[in-house]
């Protein structure tokens, strides 16, 4: 609780210079608007303000800056406009009665949230299989670590188009599997490094302590690997969601997808409707931000439970 | 039906290879061998695939189709490599990990700051901000500018979080010694924490290399001059040329594993006291 008076105070300041950058960010269009509207505004036309920077128009047309701050497709919106679009596409259906509404955020984002986690599932199903195969495997640590180093420098976006070519080519029609192979793919390398490191945590001496009881490798890796790795597991849990979101949200954008966070943004853009764009871009941060704070609730009540709360 | 079984016996072949060599394991050679036996292994296995079911190749190209396209459009990849990589990524991530170095060492003067910045800067690391592709080529046109300013966002938060943890790496110890030999603040800086700060610096810079490809490439499918890794993507496989496609993921991953064995082959000039670099 130490650090909540700081982070709310980069907060706000945050927020302040967002504010602040909305009048210049804005200018040029407000004052194409107010011409429009057949106001006089210095220098005339759009093309000569073009050679005018935006410091110099605000200072000669200071009475319609804060046009800027109220425009339908603004360059930047204000936080406020963001948050009544939010609200607009979220709390408002809710209150409409229609909160799975395909205009709403509630829809798409659940779509999102669907993906994300039978990508998280697989990835860390494909990771700890793969931290056990090498840890109780030379041949599979020889074989497997330096592929599974190379396949994080692969950007994996290159691959998203494919791999929906190739589902849909396979006779999948579900949008959901491609998205979810991309985001396991990005989530597997986190968990795998972190198992392997949690699996090897025990000491050789515990190691050898087990032996004496004659434990069998089951027993040993039962009683002993798995619950010392439990704590890697967890910290590397939370990075996995993490890059499962990212996953999903890229494997939704390229790929022509019509519903899903992702396609929100893709939409707005082709659209030309940047508020759209915004909204969904925070609640895909709210989204991120929900599911490594649910995740570190699990983390703690197992680690308590399990006697190794720190 | 034979290049089933071929594929078959390749698979046990290597595997049963490997495993024998992995006997030797504290050899150089046998390290580097068995997992390019392994990957040799999964090529081989793909084309026999590819050739034992008759895939098309509209589908999925055999490697050898693959590595034929590539070895004839060499030019086109180069142009789209120049565009993608050295424009947008690269300059991005100098950009990028400049301003998050110098952010990072002038928050760490101030202990509010850093207690302020970095959870956020921790959330912010785990968004998908890829998302702002679109918006950064609203703002900054077509052209590289959009592709590495969507580098610069994605990258500064990994290596801004990093190199702060880094800096307070220093023990108080060392601090205090330094202090006895009367260093000043700039000193301290130079000589003690930010050496100790590398090894994290480095994590940050590793992460980033990744992001910044990804970031360069994804930006280019909201719109790009027609070169370009992702523009090269986006329409090949409008037009089902999917071999071309398969050679660009190829530049993307050698691309990809280079700059992130450059980074690694820094860091371990950089950081040869620590640790982790022990063999």
């Amino acid at each position: 609780m130490r650090s909540a008076a700081p982070v709310l105070t980069v907060l706000a300041v945050i927020v302040g210079i967002w504010y602040l950058a909305v009048a210049p960010m804005n200018v040029r269009v407000a004052l194409d608007q107010a011409e429009r509207a057949g106001e006089a505004v210095v220098p005339e036309g759009s093309v000569p303000r073009r050679a005018v920077s935006v410091w110099r128009l605000m200072r000669d047309n200071s009475e319609f800056v804060h046009l800027g701050y109220a425009l339908e497709r603004p360059r930047l919106p204000t936080p406020q406009q963001v948050g009544q679009e939010l609200w607009k596409t979220t709390g408002e259906m809710v209150q409409k009665g229609r909160p799975f509404s395909k205009r709403g955020l509630i829809y798409h984002g659940w779509i999102t949230l669907q993906s994300t986690l039978w990508g998280f599932a697989l990835g860390t199903l494909v990771g700890i299989l793969g931290a056990v195969a090498i840890v109780y495997s030379r041949t599979a640590q020889l074989s497997l670590m330096p592929w599974a180093i190379i396949s994080q420098t692969i950007p994996i976006v290159a691959l998203a188009p494919m791999i929906i070519v190739l589902s849909s080519q396979a006779g999948i029609e579900e949008r959901g599997v491609p998205k979810a192979i991309i985001s396991a793919y990005l989530c597997f390398f986190p968990v795998l490094v972190g198992m392997v490191k949690g699996l090897r945590a025990p000491q050789p001496a515990q190691l050898d302590l087990l032996r004496t009881y004659n434990a069998t490798g089951l027993q040993s890796f039962l009683r002993l690997r798995l619950p010392a790795s439990v704590p890697y597991l967890f910290t590397s849990l939370k990075v996995g969601i993490a890059a499962a979101l990212v996953g999903t949200i890229v494997g939704e954008l390229p790929t022509g997808a019509i519903s899903g966070l992702g396609a929100r943004i893709l939409i707005g853009d082709q659209f030309g409707a940047p508020l759209a764009i915004w909204s969904a871009l925070f609640a895909a941060a709210v989204l991120a931000g929900a599911l490594v704070t649910l995740l570190d609730l699990i983390q703690r009540i197992t680690l308590k439970r399990m006697g190794m709360a720190t | 039906m034979s290049w089933l079984i071929l594929a078959l016996l390749v698979w046990l072949g290597g595997w049963a290879l490997n495993i024998w060599l992995s006997r030797w394991d504290r050899l150089r050679a046998v390290r580097i061998a068995v997992p390019v036996i392994f990957g040799v292994t999964l090529l081989v296995v793909w084309e026999a695939l590819v050739r034992g079911f008759g895939i098309s190749p509209v589908i999925l190209p055999a490697p050898s189709v693959v590595a034929q396209t590539f070895a004839a459009s060499t030019d086109l990849l180069w142009i789209d490599f120049q565009q993608t990589v050295v424009k947008g990524a690269l300059r991005g991530f100098t950009i990028g990990a400049i301003a998050a170095f110098v952010a990072a060492v002038l928050i760490d003067r101030s202990k509010f700051l850093t207690r302020g910045l970095l959870p956020i800067g921790n959330f912010v690391a785990a968004l998908p901000i890829v998302g702002i592709a679109p918006i950064m080529v609203n703002w900054f046109g077509f052209d590289w500018q959009s592709k590495a300013a969507v580098v610069v966002v994605m990258v500064f938060f990994p290596i801004l979080v990093n190199t702060v943890q880094g800096l307070n790496e220093a023990s108080a110890m060392q601090r205090d010694l330094m202090r006895t030999y009367a260093a000043n603040y700039w000193q301290t800086l130079f000589r003690l924490r930010l050496p100790a700060a590398m090894p994290f610096v480095f994590n940050g810079l590793k992460v980033a290399t990744t992001l910044a490809l990804i970031g360069a490439i994804v930006a280019e499918y909201f719109g790009s001059p027609t070169r370009g890794m992702g523009f090269r993507i986006s329409t090949g496989v409008g037009s089902l040329s999917i071999d071309l496609v398969w050679a660009e993921i190829a530049v993307a991953a050698i691309a990809g594993t280079a700059l992130y064995g450059i980074v690694a082959w820094i860091e371990k000039r950089v950081t040869f006291w620590h640790p982790s670099q022990r063999r």
